[in-house]
């Protein structure tokens, strides 16, 4: 199997071992006034992106929260990194969170900073300043989103599309291990949206960050499945020349808080669970 | 299904209480820890302190002014128009300074801290900040808790010499009392008791104010709706919590200097 997303050495996990998968449900559960997720078993390999399909409610951003350790399961074990986020305190997992990036559905960009302290945020903790370096990872940053002009300006001056793309900067500007997108797209014109999918697609072959993407956009999830970031051209390109592509890709359906599928995108397109099928269309 | 569960509304409300207990446990021990958020602490003393000056002026002020006012016809009839002085600063020094002031201060920041913090929460920016690796407690609550302790410790101080100064405008130019005598006896009538009283409740008070404001915030849900919510129930808390904390201080206190 060739793969023609470009040949980028992985990084080094700074926390699990290589070969290990850097997400695992097992068995989770989680119930408010009734249950949301049951019985919720999945896994993430190193340089996959999984891909979250559903309807409103069936609690794919709860997948998400639950990775980050924002929430806790009633039930059963989620292994990130190697660590059981579970059983780990809160404080034990602001370290662990260094290593993720998380773009949140309405971006979560804090009002009173300006695109640059909100980009280096994570780092401006580090140090308590903006200094040279900084800037000019926050510029690198701007540049791979393609919004380096913003770095002076405040969210509420951004359109809606680059809020997305301010997030994606912040949630990458440390290079994390795994890259946790929810809803990236929504409530954005198909223009946008696809300029968001590129980077998601960028931040996948280029980096080949490990990832897992909520979405509601069937459009979205097969523009990823069949589309590579080519670097020569710089930007995102059909994968339709007859190559077998690997684009680590796999999606992931949930119904009702349940998995109902798993699997590649030639695999869900074959699948005939009314359900799916039905979805689908 | 009852429409409301007798139950349910116990574990509700003591489970706020054990997750208010928590924050403010949290708010405290993490002055110990690192990091500190000096900046942000300054940032927020600002607003707290600088910000509610002009309030806690005018309300000592006017206080003062209407106690001195109230209490002389009163104190006319005994014939002790002279003790105005000393009524005055006893009430403002070892109750109406503190208490006004932190009601103020509460219905200025409380629900200031509580709006601001929830309308984070409800547009995921805490949670933004908590996947990043930091810690809001550390980060919001911490600064807002040392910045109101402090500030309404001298907040109170203020209110307590403009409220004498209230007292001393109506005193000299109404009831016609010498300046030296108001003065004197204002002086004269404190004992180390009562400026104890003055200057610790206010320190609690801004705890209250801080840790109340908080949690409400970092608790809201709902949308702009919640942050509301919120920000109403943080005022009426943060208030009926400080009146109450008051007797129970001036009872314990009154007590210890043997009143």
């Amino acid at each position: 199997m060739s793969s023609l997303a470009p040949q980028v050495e992985q990084p080094e996990s700074r926390i699990s071992r290589p070969d290990a998968p850097v997400i695992t449900f097992e068995n989770v559960e989680i119930a408010f006034d009734h249950p949301v997720l049951e019985n919720i078993s999945f896994h993430l390999p190193r340089g996959e992106t999984k891909i979250l399909l559903g309807a409103a409610g069936t609690g794919k951003t709860l997948i998400l929260k639950l990775a980050l350790g924002l929430l806790k399961p009633d039930a059963g074990r989620i292994i990130v990194l190697g660590q059981e986020v579970t059983q780990m305190r809160e404080q034990d997992l602001f370290e662990l969170r260094r290593n993720i990036g998380m773009v949140f559905q309405e971006s979560a960009l804090f009002d009173s900073l300006t695109v640059e302290e909100n980009v280096a945020y994570r780092l401006i903790e580090e140090t308590g300043r903006i200094t040279d370096e900084i800037h000019a990872r926050v510029l690198e940053a701007l540049r791979f989103v393609e919004l380096e002009q913003t770095v002076n300006l405040f969210p509420a001056e951004l359109s809606g599309g680059m809020r997305r793309r301010v997030a994606i900067a912040r949630a990458i500007i440390t290079h994390p291990e795994i890259l946790l997108y929810d809803s990236p797209t929504g409530g954005l014109d198909p223009v946008t949206s696809n300029t968001i999918i590129e980077l998601v697609v960028k931040q996948r072959d280029v980096y080949q960050t490990s990832s897992l993407l909520v979405t509601h956009r069937l459009q979205d999830a097969f523009t990823m499945a069949s589309h590579y970031f080519d670097r020569q051209e710089n930007k995102m390109v059909p994968a339709v020349d007859g190559n077998v592509r690997d684009l680590h890709n796999k999606f992931l359906i949930l119904r009702d808080g349940k998995i109902i599928f798993e699997g590649t995108a030639a695999e869900l397109l074959r699948c005939t669970d009314p359900y799916i099928r039905e979805y689908l269309s | 299904m009852p429409i409301f569960s007798p139950t349910e509304i116990a574990k509700e409300k003591v489970g706020a209480v054990q997750d208010y207990s928590l924050l403010a446990g949290r708010s405290l021990a993490n002055i110990f820890a690192q990091p500190r958020y000096f900046a942000d602490t300054l940032l927020q003393a600002d607003s707290v302190g600088v910000g509610s000056l002009p309030i806690v002026i005018l309300t000592g002020f006017f206080t003062g002014a209407v106690l001195a006012l109230q209490t002389s016809s009163t104190l006319q009839q005994f014939g002790s128009l002279s003790l105005t002085g000393k009524l005055v600063s006893l009430s403002m020094v070892r109750e109406l300074g503190p208490v006004l002031t932190g009601l103020m201060v509460a219905g200025r920041n409380a629900t200031g801290m509580a709006s601001e913090l929830g309308s984070m929460k409800v547009s995921e920016q805490i949670d933004a900040m908590r996947a990043m690796g930091v810690d809001p407690t550390k980060k919001l609550v911490t600064p807002r808790v040392i910045a109101s302790v402090v500030m309404m410790f001298f907040l109170s101080i203020i209110s307590d010499l403009v409220g004498l100064a209230g007292g001393f405008v109506i005193s000299y130019f109404l009831l016609g009392l010498d300046a030296s005598q108001y003065w004197t006896t204002a002086y004269q009538a404190l004992r180390f008791g009562d400026v104890f009283m003055g200057l610790g409740k206010p320190v609690v008070f801004g705890f209250i104010i801080a840790s109340i404001g908080c949690f409400y915030g970092m608790s809201a849900t709902g949308g702009t709706q919640g942050v509301g919510q919120a920000t109403k129930q943080s005022m009426v808390a943060a208030s009926v919590l400080l009146i109450v904390s008051d007797f129970f201080m001036t009872r314990l206190l009154m007590g210890f200097f043997q009143y």
